[in-house]
């Protein structure tokens, strides 16, 4: 029984690699095919950090980015995150919508949707991986958006981690395109109970 | 001046003056400053969540708007603070996402702001100012030499409390 992220040893954080992994791997894809151009994936990282830490790994607490939450339900709950760098969101949409933009003051309406399915699509794509690979349930909510600073919108998964412990535990993604500079991260966050299903699901438990 | 004294999530400090407090990109917690007007002793603590009682996990104090207020009124009482001059200035509480739903549990912010205020109603400590509630994040720094504390947010002019 796993209740709390010190329990979690190597192996666990392999697996959990492993679906960032293929998660990540058909995301990319899908966001690939969206916008026609090659999209690297970097390796996954899986790591538990304590709250202070959590805003570094998206380049500090004031660091504005994109971030696409989604809530997960089903046979897996917690949260569903994909964050864009703002200079990566910016590109992204440029590339979808055949613009030149390089402020968020100056995105429409449309633009910002534009982002917002971006996010939808590809988080689909990631969660239905996860969802064939452990044959469990994942039913993802509508995506909300929102455009601040890291610290701020990252404090809205770290409360849900708050709630059972004192760490949050990441699997992260990053991609990009060489040329592209369409940099992202996906950030998968179960609650405690989820974890113990999925590891389950693959035969460990 | 010195280097800014920088308050991470779930945490709490407290300090004399002329030291500034600073807390990063705030979102659904809570920055709560209290401060006495005579000795300038200040104290800052970002809260997650609004009551160390409904979680089974609450070990650090820092983390609930309830148990950080204590525990920062013990720490500056240390510095040389006066209990019964303290003052307050709370600022974030934000609903960073639009949820559509009327979930509890999705209005975290306005829960932590809520409790927040009525901690300090229940210590008779009176609010001076707050700067809470709406979709944004806000960095915040109070500045122990003048009780000033200075809200900035991306896109908008900083503004003091």
């Amino acid at each position: 029984m796993i209740d709390n992220y010190d329990n979690l040893d190597s192996m666990h954080l392999d697996l959990l690699r492993e679906i960032g992994n293929i998660g990540a791997g058909n995301a990319t894809t899908a966001l690939s095919q969206l916008i026609n151009k090659k999209i690297d994936m970097g390796i996954p990282v899986v790591s538990v950090l304590e709250f202070k830490e959590l805003a570094e790994v998206v380049g500090g607490e004031e660091n504005p980015i994109v971030g696409i939450l989604f809530g997960i339900e089903g046979e897996i709950n917690g949260m569903m995150m994909f964050v864009l760098e703002q200079a990566a969101a910016h590109n992204l949409v440029n590339i979808l919508m055949n613009k030149e933009l390089t402020d968020f003051n100056d995105f429409e309406e449309m633009d910002l949707s534009a982002l917002k399915e971006i996010g939808n699509i590809i988080t689909g794509a990631y969660l239905s991986s996860l969802s064939s690979l452990t044959s469990l349930k994942i039913v993802a909510s509508v995506p909300y958006m929102a455009i601040d600073m890291a610290g701020a919108i990252l404090s809205v998964p770290a409360i849900e981690f708050g709630k059972v412990g004192d760490r949050a535990l990441l699997i992260q993604t990053d991609f990009g395109g060489q040329k592209e500079n369409v940099f992202g991260y996906f950030i998968l966050i179960p609650d405690m109970p989820s974890y113990g299903t999925i590891l389950k699901s693959l035969g460990m438990g | 001046m010195n280097d800014k004294i920088k308050v991470g999530m779930a945490d709490l400090k407290s300090c004399k003056k002329p030291e500034v407090l600073t807390t990063l990109g705030l979102g659904s917690c809570v920055g709560i400053i209290l401060y006495d007007p005579v000795s300038k002793v200040s104290g800052l603590a970002h809260v997650m969540l609004p009551d160390s009682t409904q979680i089974r996990n609450n070990s650090n104090v820092a983390k609930f708007a309830d148990t950080a207020v204590d525990k920062l009124i013990d720490d500056m009482v240390k510095l040389g603070a006066n209990r019964s001059r303290l003052v307050s200035k709370i600022a974030g509480g934000a609903q960073m996402f639009s949820f559509d739903s009327a979930n509890e549990m999705m209005r975290i912010g306005e829960r932590n702001a809520k409790a927040t205020k009525a901690k300090l109603a229940a210590l008779g400590i009176r609010l001076l100012a707050e700067d809470t509630g709406k979709n944004y994040g806000r960095t915040i720094e109070f500045y122990s030499e003048t009780g000033d504390l200075l809200v900035k947010t991306i896109g908008k002019e900083p503004k003091t409390i």
